[in-house]
């Protein structure tokens, strides 16, 4: 599955990094700790967390990511907004929180 | 071949910088990708920290073609017990600094777990000095 088709299938806003959207979704971490994401997380996965700045796509980048999901509706800092664009990694926006959003990737992707 | 970066102090914007660009050089190089990513985990860990915690700080990375060995060294407050600085969970961040997902008292432990060795010396109100060593290219048995 596409970061596109996601998006698609739970109605997520795509914040930024557009670009970036026809990555491959390899599975999915949840964490709002940063070096949990960065000590723990694979490659090619997508990021549900409510932390909205920069250095989300710091580690992001660094570790490959497919894109973040912010939950609750929640907006990136702005220079998290432009870290996005150049490194065309997508920030998508749910209106669900956590629990709900990631249960029903789970169910996507399994 | 060296490489040398300067690091800010409390200046988060820019944390990630240096561990990004050797993530660029290595991959230029060829190095093994799982290789990398140790190195990335361990090299952001102890950049982050120089951020968090210190002054300001210089990462001088040297890799050659069967070991990368960076060395962070830094101008701040330093750790007054090392052994109690590594124990997961342990942390004597601020609370902002919390506030943003750092903080947890894992940086150092995913250090010392994404490298072959690694080395903290300290002194209190001087600055702190970390090596992180990793073996590169290794065949694999």
């Amino acid at each position: 599955m596409t970061v596109k088709e996601l998006v698609d299938a739970l109605n997520l806003t795509v914040v930024s990094g557009a670009s970036g959207l026809n990555k491959e979704v390899a599975g999915g971490y949840v964490s709002d700790l940063l070096s949990d994401v960065m000590g723990n997380c694979d490659a090619g996965r997508i990021w549900i967390t409510l932390q909205t700045h920069k250095n989300v796509m710091a580690i992001a980048s660094l570790k490959d990511l497919s894109a973040v999901i912010l939950v609750k509706d929640l907006k990136p800092e702005p220079d998290m907004a432009l870290q996005s664009e150049e490194e065309e990694i997508p920030v998508l926006s749910s209106s669900l929180q956590t629990f709900e959003l990631a249960g029903k990737i789970y169910d996507l992707l399994k | 071949m060296v490489f040398e970066f300067e690091v800010q102090g409390g200046d988060f914007a820019t944390a990630g910088n240096a561990s990004s660009q050797i993530k660029k050089i290595l991959k230029q190089l060829n190095v093994d990708h799982r290789d990398i990513k140790r190195i990335v985990v361990a090299l952001y860990e102890a950049e982050v920290n120089i951020v968090a915690h210190a002054f300001k700080g210089r990462i001088i990375a040297n890799i050659d073609t069967s070991e990368v060995r960076i060395r962070l060294v830094d101008e701040g407050p330093g750790i007054p017990d090392i052994e109690l600085a590594m124990q997961q969970g342990y942390s004597t961040a601020s609370s902002e600094v919390r506030e943003m997902g750092f903080g947890a008292g894992m940086g150092l432990p995913n250090m010392k777990k994404n490298t072959d060795e690694m080395h903290v010396t300290s002194v209190v109100d001087k600055g702190t000095t970390v090596e992180l060593i990793v073996f590169i290219n290794q065949p694999t048995t």
